[in-house]
């Protein structure tokens, strides 16, 4: 445990990927076997499921350390994190030391225990690790390791200390291991692998395109696609089985049940990489819509049939069993376009074909990502015809190309605190927007939440004025006098119950204070509703 | 109480009976001043009186003030109240205020800390009925180690930085925290390089304190003679051209908000070290309990919260909104809070 929280105490403390990589590698040289496997685990999110909850966690915390339990959740809405709040506001001593693969060992029966043998486990640890082992102990019980190690780093790292190809690398960590039962043998160096039936590909990611297209030098080399707005998913055929992976490296084929109709259709050795996107009334609904699916581990009849789902096809990563990725993209889509073409008309089969266009001009390909909205797509995916599929987020074939943000101006009306450094500013913020009452009466109707898109500076002046003018506070937050307009931007926005706006927007956040703008000048909440699709 | 001694006002924290002001933030005829950070000792009062060593601080700040320097204990009387400066530990020259009037006794901390920094004259707790305390770092969650751990740290830093060719940049704010790395930097790694804000206030220091040697950074100064040696630089340094002549370099900032892993990652730099001028939650606490007030008054910092848990604790605590900005200016001094 000491070595494994060194190690994240030090890709803690740089910004630098190549002292990480470094830090990383040499860890995989010294940890034991099992150590490594569970770090490996850790760090691609395959955490065992959580032994204890956090509301106990919590109570336990503010118990241990002494503090009332309002000053622990204070702390811990400052702080941010609940495992970094609790190694903070614990003192201990270093007095255990066991490895990495025996506390988890220790951890993951524990979830069938009583309350108080869970707590005396975890108190007795608290209390006898370091500060950073304190972290990762609780990290471990509540999941959720954000500390700039990528799934690409790890990789990297791991292939720096083993000598293996990183893409083969990539390939063997992915898909569905536990590592309970896998030695690193198994799951690292053993050359001939027998379970990689279920296995997908590691994705091709897209890095957003910021330059001028023009730049990618001659249109008729490049083909454009809509980018969808659903979850990017690949879907394998293999042995008369039908496996659905996220991007997110899950196996979520229990939650999209529709995907097994296409084992009738689609031969074993087929590999579809596309977007599961939500499809009610025969058309593509909203990443609200999708996320209704998102949320249910098993789906109820009545669901499936209001928000059925489809899956929009990208590309062909397999086909008869042989790996396409390196053919170029143009030879892949004609192979996807003859498997896909006699089964997209039939609309009882979940499966669609994303266009692509090829485009003389450069402003042709603009206009096409200029009718984005009206298609419900982001944008344009911009990808290279003779690219191969790279492994990972790679730079020069394939550009995201998103539409520009919808803005609106809105009023500042509630205010709470910002994390960590700026846990003494007010940086988060709510919006608002005009709304006329049934009785005539100019009401503010709250329609978005954001905290970024502010410099340091600005934000302190928006902080210093909270201060001053604070109507008043419950708890964190504090309402203020309605004087400030902001332009508020969002990806998109779909019609909601859950919201009193009756309007759910999609990444909202600041673009810039309109300090040229008095309050009467604010959009409403119609205005809003105009630009729903 | 119907006039209390000292009473929250827009221009800062006044006793009308002496008509004096501590350290307010907008101009008057006579103010008291606490220590030298610019948060607590603005521009454009009539007359300033602090401790002696906090003289050459703002006079050096401020340019031609009328100013006039007390000792520690001194006690001097205006219209019946009696004021004493005491040693707040925060940083060199900085005082606790006491303010007695017919029995009745108030202390403003300004800003302090407990433990010892070798470099300040440290903290001596002062018996009131009423205590005006900061509480920048008021959350159980903040919990400083000993000082030697943390310089170990520093010094280890900058040796394996040293050891790769690498030159150390360390930010701390010009005022107190340079200061006080400097003291307890290990000079047989290298040499100390100095950012010239941070060496006006040294040769300001140097008056009255002995600081360890130092190199001013000119224009003459060649990138070769700073490989493997350690540079203190305000953070308003940080990001700036003038760190293009120390490549190939490690960042490190020195500061309470360090131990937040967050906040450490949004300042972008390779290192944080957790060294405050400020008292932790313990030391709030042990402070409190020393003067024997009942009464305590909360400005910056976690100021809600920390004094609900006062009140909690049945002490007659309040918070009032002051325009001190703690460590947070420390931290974004860019915006004209930083010594120049
Ligand atoms: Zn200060
Ligand atoms: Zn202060």
């Amino acid at each position: 445990m000491k070595d494994f929280a060194q190690l994240i105490r030090k890709l803690d403390s740089t910004n630098k990927t190549s002292v990480k990589v470094k830090a990383l590698a040499s860890y995989f040289n010294l940890a034991s076997d099992r150590d490594k496997v569970w770090t490996i685990a850790i760090l691609s999110h395959r955490r065992p499921s959580r032994p204890v909850n956090t509301t106990l966690l919590r109570q336990w915390a503010s118990e241990v350390a002494g503090v009332p339990h309002w000053l622990f959740e204070e702390s811990y809405h400052i702080v941010g994190d609940l495992a970094e709040t609790i190694a903070l506001v614990v003192s201990g001593k270093k007095e255990i030391d066991k490895p990495l693969a025996q506390v988890l060992d220790e951890l993951i029966p524990l979830k069938k225990r009583s309350e108080e043998e869970k707590k005396n486990y975890v108190v007795e640890h608290w209390l006898g690790f370091s500060f950073y082992e304190r972290f990762v102990f609780t990290k471990l019980i509540t999941g959720g390791f954000r500390i700039g190690i990528s799934q690409k780093l790890m990789t990297r790292s791991l292939s720096l200390a083993t000598g293996i190809d990183e893409d083969i690398l990539a390939y063997k960590l992915m898909g569905d291991w536990d590592p309970n039962t896998i030695s690193f043998q198994e799951l690292v160096l053993e050359k001939n692998k027998t379970d990689l039936l279920s296995k997908p590909y590691p994705f091709y990611l897209a890095y957003a395109l910021e330059d001028e297209p023009e730049n990618l030098g001659d249109p008729s080399e490049w083909l454009a696609e809509h980018k969808w707005d659903g979850i990017r998913s690949q879907v394998i055929f293999r042995n008369d089985e039908v496996f659905v992976w996220s991007r997110g490296e899950e196996l979520v084929t229990d939650k999209y049940p529709e995907f097994s109709l296409l084992l009738e259709h689609i031969p074993n050795g087929t590999v579809i990489d596309g977007e599961i996107l939500p499809y009610p009334k025969n058309s593509i609904g909203t990443f609200n819509d999708l996320q209704k699916r998102i949320g249910r581990k098993t789906v109820s009849k009545a669901l499936l049939k209001k928000i059925p789902v489809i899956l929009m096809a990208y590309d062909l990563l397999e086909w008869e069993g042989v790996d396409l990725r390196e053919q170029p993209f143009e030879e892949r889509r004609k192979k996807l376009e003859v498997l896909a073409e006699p089964l997209v008309p039939d609309s009882s089969i979940p499966l669609y074909l994303s266009g692509t266009m090829g485009f003389e001009h450069w402003s042709d390909f603009a206009a096409e990502r200029d009718r984005a909205r009206e298609k419900k797509s982001e944008g344009l995916m911009l990808k290279r015809k003779d690219s191969p599929y790279r492994v990972g987020r790679k730079k020069g074939d394939w550009w995201k190309w998103k539409v520009d943000p919808l803005t609106i101006d809105a009023v500042l009306t509630y205010a709470m605190r910002g994390h960590g450094r700026r846990s003494n500013l007010f940086t988060d913020y709510t919006f608002g927007l005009w709304n006329t009452t049934e009785d005539g009466e100019r009401e503010l109707v709250t329609f978005a939440k954001a905290y970024s898109g502010l410099t340091d500076a600005e934000f302190r002046k928006v902080d210093a004025w909270i201060k001053k003018n604070t109507l008043e506070r419950f708890g964190p937050v504090r309402s203020v006098t309605p004087y400030h307009v902001f332009e508020i931007a969002f990806e998109g926005l779909a019609p909601s119950g859950r919201h009193k706006s009756g309007v759910a927007t999609r990444f909202p956040r600041i673009l810039r204070w309109r300090t040229d703008k008095s309050i009467e000048e604010a959009n409403t909440l119609d205005d809003l509703k105009k630009l729903i699709p | 109480m119907e006039n209390p001694l000292l009473a929250f006002t827009d221009k800062g924290i006044y006793c009308e009976q002496a008509g004096v002001y501590l350290d307010p933030w907008k101009p008057v005829d006579k103010a008291i001043i606490s220590h030298g950070h610019a948060d607590h000792s603005r521009w454009g009062h009539g007359r300033y009186i602090t401790h002696e060593r906090n003289v050459p601080i703002i006079e050096h700040r401020l340019g031609n003030i009328h100013s006039t320097g007390v000792s520690w204990g001194e006690s001097f009387t205006v219209n019946g109240v009696r004021f004493s400066l005491h040693p707040a530990g925060h940083i060199p020259g900085s005082s606790q205020i006491r303010v007695e009037y017919k029995g009745e006794v108030w202390v403003f901390s300004g800003d302090y800390k407990t433990g010892d920094d070798g470099l300040s004259t440290p903290y001596e707790p002062v018996r009131c009925h009423a205590f005006i305390t900061e509480c920048t770092f008021g959350l159980p969650a903040f919990k400083w180690r000993p000082q030697e751990e943390v310089f170990r740290d520093i010094n280890e830093w900058w040796a394996e930085n040293r050891s790769e060719g690498k030159t150390s940049i360390l930010f701390g704010y010009s005022l107190g925290k340079a200061q006080r790395l400097l003291k307890h930097l290990d000079t047989s790694i290298g040499k100390v390089y100095t950012h010239a804000a941070i060496e006006n206030m040294n040769e300001v220091i140097r008056t009255f304190l002995p600081l360890p040697e130092t190199s001013r950074i000119t224009k003459e100064t060649q990138r070769d003679e700073l490989r493997g040696h350690l540079v203190l630089a305000p953070p308003s340094a940080h990001g700036s051209p003038w760190l293009r002549k120390m490549v190939p370099y490690e960042t490190a900032t020195a500061s309470g908000w360090m131990a937040f892993r967050g906040a450490r990652r949004r300042r972008a730099v390779d290192r944080g070290f957790v060294l405050s001028d400020h008292c932790d939650w313990a030391g709030l606490l042990e402070s409190i309990e020393a003067t024997g007030a009942t009464r305590v008054i909360c400005t910056h910092g976690y100021s809600d919260i920390f004094s609900r848990f006062l009140r909690e604790k049945g002490l007659d605590a309040r918070t009032e909104e002051t325009q001190y900005e703690g460590e947070l200016a420390e931290m974004n001094s860019t915006e004209g809070a930083e010594i120049t």
